[in-house]
C-alpha cells in the first residue's frame, strides 16, 4: 500500500479515536446533521419528481380547452358554441366536456364527476359508475356495490359501481366518478346542448396560439387554456412553496450552522493544548490540518450519504409518508401514489456542496491558527 | 553528536517585554551519554532543551546535529529531523486526555504512516517493557502519576529515537517513583541512547549514571562538572 | 488496513456510497408511469388529483385568478393546500394581449 495512503489511514484512525472520546455528543451531532440533510433532500426530491411526473402524465392532456366566463365566473357553454368553433380555420375537432364537483356529506369529501369522452375505450353503462380508488376507499366501495347520491336538486340517485379505476393511475384519478352523459345531465340537471367546457384539437400544433387568438376574437366571453399552460402550471407547482419550506428550514439550518460552528471551530483551551502536544511530538502543521479535515469530511460525508439515501427511500419507496399530512390538508380523499424516481443531478450536487463543504471548512480552517503555533509551546506551557 | 555554538534565544524580541532566555551557550553533547542540566527555574534549562531537540530555533548562534547545521532549517525539515531523532518526555507528561494509553503511545508514529499492525506490536512491546501491559486500553487520566510518566516515556520511544530528552522528569514524582524513572533511563542509556535531562532535583543530578552535569544561571553556563 | 476502527469506518462509508449508487441505478431503471398517462388521454384530464379541497386546488390549471376569492371579495384563503400551491398563474395570451385577463 502506498505510504501516503497508510498515512491518511493513520490520521483517520486518530480522528476516530478522538471523536470516540465524546461519543454521545458526536453521535448526536451526526444524527441532527443527517436529519437536516434528510429533510432538505426529501423536499427537493419530492418537488422535482412530482414536477417530472406531472410533465410525463399530462403530456397527452387536451390541446386546447375553451371555458366560458360570465361575470368573472366559469359558466356553462351554451348551445351553438360547438358549431361556431367548428367554423374557425385550423380547428380539427371539437367536443364538449361534461364534468363537475359533488360534495358527499356522508364522508365529507369532494368528488369530481365526469363523463368519459365518446371515444373512451370502455364506456360506462347507464345507471352505473366507475369510481376512483381513493373515493372507493373513502366509501368502502367494490365493483357491484350500490351507491346512493343525493343530487343538488334534492333527488336521490342510485348507481351500481361497475369498476374501480386502477391504482396505478391514482395520481390523476383518485376522486373521479365516471357516469354516462344522460346520467350526468339528470344528476346535475344540465339541459342538452350545454357543456362544462370544450376540448379542441388543432390541425397544426404550431398554430395553437393563432387558433386561440381567433377563438378569443370570435367568442369574446371564452377563455382558451392551452396544453402548454397546463404544463406550465405544474412546472411551477411547489416551486414557490419549496422556497418557503426551505426558508423555514433555513431557520433550523442556521441553528445547526451555529451549533456546528461552535462545535467545530470553537477551539477550547483543551484542544489548543492537544494540538500543541501533537506538534511537540513530531506532527507537522499539515498533519494536524489533514487530521481535522478527515474529521469534518467523515462526519459530513456520512451525514450526507445517510440523509440522502434515507430521503430517497422515503420519497420513492415509502410514498413520502412524512409529507402526507401536509399535502392532505383538510381533504378527505388523498391519492396513494408512488412517484417515478427522478433525480436532478445538479440539485444533488448543490445539496452535497452546501452540506459537506461548509462543515469541513468550519472544522479545518479555525485549526489553522492553532496549528501554526510553535512546537515548543507545549514544553514552555 | 550535538554542538551548540554561541547560541542565544530571545522571547518577545523587539517588544517591551523582551527576554533573553539563553545568552551565549557553547556546548557539546556526546552520543551515548547521559547529560543533565541543573539550575533554578528561569535559568534557561527548558529553552536549552527545546533548541537541542529542534522544537525551536535559536535567535542567533548555531546548532549542529552530527556536524550538520540545523539552526537555519525551515520548520518542515526540523519536524522531520525531530521525529526521527528525538523523543520527548515532558514535565506535565502532555498526554492527550480521553485517549487510551496505547493510542497515546502510538501518536508520534501516526504522521509517518507505515504499517499499523507493526506499530501496534511495537506499542505492545513498550507497554510490557514499562510494566503497563494490563493498562493499554485504560484512558490516560485514569492512570496514576507513575503510570502516566511511563506512558510518556513509551511515547518518546515509539519512533526509536537516538536521543531522549526529559524536562524536569521527576518534578511530579515522589522519591520512589523518581528512582524508578532513573532506573528506566539507565536501561535506555545501556541500549546506547543519548539522554538529556533538566532538573533541579539533586536525586537526578547527583545520580551515578549521569555522565555530565551542566549548571545554568540567567541563561549562561556556570560550571561544567 | 491501519486498524479495525479505520476498516469499519471506511467499510461503512463504502456501503453508504454503494447505497447512493443504488439509488442512481434505481432512478435510471425506473419505468415511466404509463397507466396514468393513458388515462389522461382517454378521459381528457387536465390536472393531478393532489388536493380535493377546493376547485382551484383540484384543477389549478383550469382556475382563473378570481377563483380563490370569488365567493366573497374579502374571503381569505383558508384551505391548507391553497398555501402549498401557487395562486393560479395568469395564462399568457401572447397572440392577443387584449383578450380577457385571467
Amino acid at each position: 500500500m502506498p505510504a501516503w495512503l497508510t498515512r491518511q489511514q493513520a490520521l483517520i484512525d486518530f480522528t476516530l479515536a478522538s471523536l470516540a472520546r465524546r461519543k454521545l455528543k458526536n453521535l448526536g451531532l451526526l444524527l441532527v446533521y443527517t436529519l437536516i440533510v434528510f429533510l432538505l433532500a426529501s423536499v427537493m426530491l419530492f418537488g422535482h419528481a412530482l414536477r417530472r411526473e406531472a410533465a410525463a402524465v399530462l403530456k397527452d392532456s387536451p390541446e386546447v380547452i375553451i371555458q366560458r366566463m360570465v361575470a368573472g365566473r366559469h359558466d356553462l357553454i351554451p348551445p351553438g358554441y360547438l358549431d361556431r368553433l367548428g367554423h374557425i380555420r385550423g380547428v380539427q375537432s371539437q367536443q364538449g366536456r361534461l364534468w363537475g364537483y359533488y360534495y358527499d356529506p356522508v364522508v365529507k369529501a369532494n368528488y369530481t364527476v365526469m363523463v368519459p369522452g365518446p371515444d373512451a375505450a370502455s364506456p360506462v353503462a347507464t345507471g352505473r359508475v366507475v369510481v376512483g380508488a381513493a373515493m372507493a376507499r373513502a366509501r368502502g366501495l367494490a365493483p357491484g356495490n350500490l351507491i346512493s347520491l343525493r343530487a343538488y336538486s334534492g333527488r336521490l340517485f342510485s348507481f351500481t359501481v361497475a369498476d374501480v379505476l386502477d391504482h396505478d393511475s391514482e395520481l390523476v384519478s383518485a376522486d373521479l366518478v365516471l357516469m354516462t352523459e344522460a346520467d350526468f345531465r339528470a344528476f346535475f340537471e344540465i339541459t342538452a346542448g350545454h357543456y362544462t367546457d370544450i376540448v379542441l384539437s388543432v390541425a397544426n400544433p404550431q398554430e395553437v396560439r393563432n387558433v386561440a387568438a381567433k377563438i378569443s376574437a370570435a367568442l369574446p366571453d371564452s377563455r382558451p387554456i392551452l396544453r402548454d399552460e397546463v404544463l406550465r402550471t405544474y412546472e411551477s407547482v411547489f416551486n414557490w412553496r419549496e422556497g418557503i419550506v426551505l426558508v423555514l428550514l433555513a431557520g433550523a439550518l442556521l441553528a445547526f450552522a451555529i451549533f456546528a460552528w461552535e462545535k467545530a471551530s470553537g477551539l477550547s483551551a483543551e484542544e489548543k493544548r492537544e494540538i500543541g502536544i501533537l506538534k511537540a511530538i513530531g506532527w507537522e502543521t499539515g498533519d494536524v490540518l489533514k487530521m481535522k479535515f478527515w474529521e469534518g469530511a467523515l462526519v459530513s460525508l456520512t451525514a450526507f450519504l445517510l440523509g440522502y439515501v434515507a430521503a430517497y427511500l422515503h420519497v420513492f419507496h415509502f410514498a413520502s409518508a412524512l409529507f402526507e399530512p401536509v399535502l392532505k390538508g383538510w381533504a378527505v380523499l388523498y391519492p396513494r401514489f408512488e412517484l417515478t424516481p427522478a433525480v436532478d443531478g445538479l440539485q444533488v450536487a448543490t445539496l452535497f456542496f452546501f452540506t459537506v463543504f461548509p462543515y469541513t471548512v468550519a472544522t479545518t480552517v479555525p485549526i489553522w491558527r492553532a496549528a501554526i503555533t510553535d512546537p515548543d509551546a507545549a514544553m514552555r506551557g | 553528536m550535538i554542538e551548540l555554538l554561541n547560541v542565544r534565544k530571545a522571547y518577545n524580541q523587539g517588544r517591551s517585554n523582551e527576554f533573553w532566555a539563553l545568552d551565549g551557550i557553547d556546548l557539546v553533547v556526546e552520543r551515548g551519554r547521559m547529560t543533565a542540566f541543573r539550575g533554578p527555574s528561569g535559568s534557561g534549562k527548558t529553552t536549552l532543551l527545546t533548541l537541542v531537540g529542534c522544537l525551536a530555533r535559536p535567535t542567533s548562534g548555531r546548532v549542529r546535529l552530527d556536524g550538520r547545521d540545523i539552526s537555519g532549517l525551515p520548520e518542515r525539515f526540523l519536524t522531520q529531523i525531530r521525529r526521527r531523532t528525538f523523543g520527548f518526555v515532558f514535565q506535565q507528561f502532555n498526554l492527550i486526555q480521553g485517549l487510551s494509553a496505547r493510542d497515546n503511545i502510538m501518536l508520534p508514529a501516526y504522521p509517518l504512516g507505515g504499517d499499523g499492525r507493526a506499530l501496534r506490536e511495537r506499542a505492545e512491546e513498550l507497554l510490557v517493557a514499562l510494566r503497563l501491559g494490563h493498562r493499554g486500553d485504560a484512558r490516560v487520566e485514569w492512570l496514576s502519576g507513575g503510570e502516566q510518566q511511563r506512558v510518556a516515556i513509551a511515547r518518546a520511544l515509539i519512533n526509536d529515537p537516538e536521543v531522549v530528552i526529559a524536562d524536569e522528569p521527576t518534578a511530579n514524582l515522589d522519591s520512589a517513583l523518581a528512582r524508578e524513572f532513573l532506573a528506566i533511563v539507565e536501561g535506555l542509556k545501556d541500549q546506547g541512547k543519548t539522554i538529556l535531562l533538566s532538573s533541579h532535583d539533586p536525586l537526578v543530578t547527583e545520580a551515578g549514571m549521569v555522565d555530565r552535569v551542566h549548571s545554568l544561571r540567567d541563561g549562561r553556563l556556570v560550571t561544567a562538572g | 488496513m491501519w486498524s479495525r476502527r479505520v476498516q469499519r469506518t471506511l467499510a461503512l462509508l463504502a456501503a453508504l456510497a454503494a447505497a447512493f449508487l443504488l439509488t442512481c441505478a434505481d432512478t435510471a431503471l425506473a419505468p415511466e408511469d404509463q397507466a396514468a398517462a393513458r388515462l389522461v388521454a382517454r378521459l381528457r384530464l387536465t390536472d393531478l388529483c393532489l388536493f380535493t379541497e377546493a376547485r382551484y386546488t383540484r384543477h389549478p390549471s383550469q382556475a382563473d385568478l378570481h377563483s380563490p376569492f370569488q365567493d366573497h371579495p374579502l374571503a381569505l384563503e383558508h384551505f391548507p393546500s391553497g398555501s402549498l400551491l401557487t395562486p393560479p398563474i395568469p395564462h399568457a395570451r401572447l397572440a392577443d394581449p387584449a383578450a380577457s385577463a385571467d
